[in-house]
């Protein structure tokens, strides 16, 4: 028996050493199972291709790490999805079929599955699947009712599903948006989104429909807002299928244009509408908005969900023991003590903070980026020791030079891009705290995971000894010293840090 | 409805088949090729004895955790990838003397160096290089940088450089120095003048 390993699929990292004609030892070998085939199955699955299919029905998974599209299968009544596939994107998944025993796991969490079992156990825990667990080829289905449940025990976080639509939410990567009718020109509807979109636009007489199928769009607080306005006068939002609706219904033809690098969609007349409207048609702009409210999707702004202020990363953990300071200290164990140390500091000046690791547990660095990305951490804090060198190094993250993410996508490696300036203003500042205090301290950028992976302000900050003695790094005072200057910092920046998106 | 396996498995032998014709093509080419190089007077893949030239290398400093150019004087092989190979070597060796001021662990080498244009360098590093490597954030990037900046300031048009360790990739160099991605040089350059400005 032996664990199938699948790659990390539509990650840009991936996509870079593709075109980089990497040598052949990189190339990752083909799927064994794809041996056996001849060329009679190809004439076999071209006859398949050819004879057409029915509609197919699809699921799509919103995170932070990528956005991406399933299809579901019907077996049993229900809708059934291949778990391995869910997971694949977000992380190193292997699975190993034994008999009617499926097991998959996905970085350090293990899951135990049974054929025809509605039960599975998930790193040791009994889980319900609402229906029985199907392999078929070695893909292990499971009810799409089910990832409620299966998913928070492997991501370690909470997810959102709408099973009805067919859309998956890990974290809170939600895209919310309000829509009101321009201040100055009531013939015009504006959309503000909280994320960028590039939704695909249809019209019809009477009414103009974006579909999002790769943004995490969700529902105002009202599906249908009413406008007082002649020319536009509704939208209404549904999902289904995978994908997300905002059909516009006007009075005359119009059409969407974007702007705000994709945040804001403004629906206006036409062209041909527009003459029309100069030649006194009462939908004219500088019609007078009337008094009531333009929409109830105000209600649903723009507002950021943020528990935490400040995440803390006690970095390594488990069997990643980081350097191995002396024969009986451990890199690991003097950044969970560095980590308690700074969350007393910041909350005791009213910051509310969360320590990633808070035990000997092994977290991987997507699931600490996750993690962080999905609180929309303000600013995050991972925390290093090391012997070499003296005081403290403040980094950030080392970006390829140039390199603009500004796409509807925000790509994996360089989900740092937008907030780099102030991550550094903040690096800056931790420095300049701990200058004062006379500790020697140099701020740098490196290429060091996960603070290219994180959408918020992030550093990373690596304590040394002031001299050679390493017994300092375990020093209460020493800690509380640096981890003070940390946090006055981060309180000194607290509302040029809080008014990030 | 295709099943999800069959179109998985009809990539997998698309790719196969383009990949087979692929090295079809190159030994084809390869064969055709051959001929020619017998003709050839000149010597093949000189041992390293070629002209002597001075090369900037910019090698660590624990002390003060900087990067600091310092000249030598090197037998070079004309050969552009083999010149940066021998320039790696060369900065590697003089890490592998215990009073150097970053030592590597014994055995540390490099493996080869691939230049892929346009512009892309490949570093392969062999096991007992990361597996003997001290672990920290900067110690790990003093490595790094010495290594990436030393071949782009002496090998015109790198612009991207990956490293990997025994032929295969890996995630860090000893725990922090991010292996996963491509380096991009510009933004080392940056780091290196940030390194060669000491504590
Ligand atoms: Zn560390």
């Amino acid at each position: 028996m032996r664990w199938t390993n699948y790659a990390r699929g539509g990650s840009a990292r991936n996509a870079e050493q593709g075109s980089a004609g990497v040598p052949p030892a990189v190339a990752r070998a083909p799927r064994p199972r794809s041996v056996g085939l001849t060329a009679s199955t190809l004439i076999l699955l071209s006859t398949l291709i050819l004879s057409g299919a029915a509609p197919e029905k699809h699921f799509t998974v919103y995170s932070v790490a990528a956005n991406y599209s399933l299809s579901l299968v019907q077996r049993e009544g229900r809708d059934y999805v291949g778990l391995l596939e869910v997971l694949e994107p977000l992380g190193k998944v292997r699975s190993k079929s034994d008999g009617a025993r499926w097991r998959l796991r996905y970085n350090n969490v293990e899951g135990d599955f049974e054929v025809g079992k509605s039960r599975a156990r998930i790193q040791g825990l009994d889980t319900e699947l609402g229906g029985r667990f199907l392999v078929e080829n070695k893909r292990g289905l499971v009810p799409v009712s089910a990832l409620s449940s299966i998913l928070p025990r492997f991501l370690g976080g909470p997810v959102t599903l709408h099973e009805d639509s067919g859309r998956l939410f890990i974290g809170s990567v939600a895209t919310h948006f309000t829509a009101s009718l321009a201040t100055d020109n009531s013939s015009r509807l504006v959309f503000n989104f909280t994320g960028p979109v590039n939704p695909t636009v249809a019209t019809e007489p009477g009414k103009l429909r974006m579909t999002f199928s790769r943004e995490p769009v969700v529902a105002p607080a009202s599906s249908t807002l009413t406008f007082g306005s002649k020319a536009i006068q509704s939208a209404s939002y549904s999902e289904s299928n995978g994908t997300a609706v905002v059909t516009v219904n006007s009075t005359i033809p119009v059409i969407a244009s974007f702007s705000n690098d994709g945040r804001t969609v403004t629906i206006s007349p036409s062209s041909a509408a527009a003459a029309a409207a100069q030649n006194g048609t009462p939908a004219a702009a500088g019609t007078p908005a009337p008094s009531e409210p333009p929409a109830a999707a105000n209600n649903a702004g723009p507002q950021v969900f943020r528990r935490y202020f400040a995440v803390i990363d006690a970095s390594h953990g488990g069997e990643d023991h980081g350097e191995t300071l002396s024969a009986s200290l451990l890199e690991k164990d003097v950044t969970v003590a560095l980590a308690r140390s700074l969350r007393q500091e910041l909350e005791s000046r009213g910051i509310t903070t969360l320590v990633l690791r808070d035990s000997d547990a092994n977290l991987s660095l997507d699931q600490r980026a996750i993690f962080a990305n999905a609180d929309h951490a303000a600013i995050y804090v991972a925390l290093h020791a090391a012997s070499n060198g003296h005081g403290v190094r403040v980094y950030t993250a080392l970006l390829p030079f140039g390199d603009d993410d500004r796409g509807p996508f925000r790509s994996w490696t360089l989900a740092q891009h937008g907030s780099l300036p102030l991550s550094r203003s903040t690096a800056s500042a931790v420095a300049a705290e701990l200058q004062k205090r006379q500790i020697p301290v140099r701020t740098l950028g490196a290429s060091l995971r996960p603070l290219n992976n994180l959408t918020g302000a992030a550093i990373a900050v690596e304590v040394a000894p002031q001299g050679s003695e390493l017994s300092q790094l375990t020093a209460p005072d020493y800690q509380q010293l640096i981890t003070s200057a940390v946090a006055t910092a981060i309180a000194a920046t607290h509302d040029q840090l809080g008014a990030a998106p | 409805m295709i099943p999800r396996h069959l179109l998985i498995a009809m990539a997998v032998l698309l790719v196969a088949v383009l990949g087979l014709t692929f090295y079809a093509l190159r030994m084809r080419r390869t064969a055709a090729a051959t001929p020619l190089a017998s003709t050839d007077t000149r010597p093949l893949a000189p041992p390293i004895s070629g002209p002597t030239e001075r090369i900037t290398l910019f090698v660590a400093h624990d002390d003060d955790g900087s990067l600091r150019a310092q000249s030598a004087l090197i037998p070079l092989p004309s050969g552009r990838q083999q010149r940066t190979e021998e320039l790696l070597r060369a900065l590697v060796s003089l890490y592998l003397d215990k009073s150097s001021p970053h030592v590597l662990g014994s055995g540390a080498d490099v493996r080869s160096v691939f230049l892929v244009d346009p512009g892309v360098a490949i570093i392969d590093l062999n096991s007992a290089f990361a597996d003997t490597h001290r672990s920290g954030v900067l110690v790990e990037e003093l490595t790094v940088a010495s290594l990436i900046h030393t071949i782009s300031a002496n090998t015109p048009g790198i612009l991207k450089v990956k490293i990997l360790v025994d032929g295969k990739e890996r995630e860090t160099l000893a725990g922090h120095a991010d292996l996963s991605a491509f380096y991009d040089v510009t933004a080392i350059n940056q780091l290196a003048s940030q390194l060669q400005s000491a504590q």
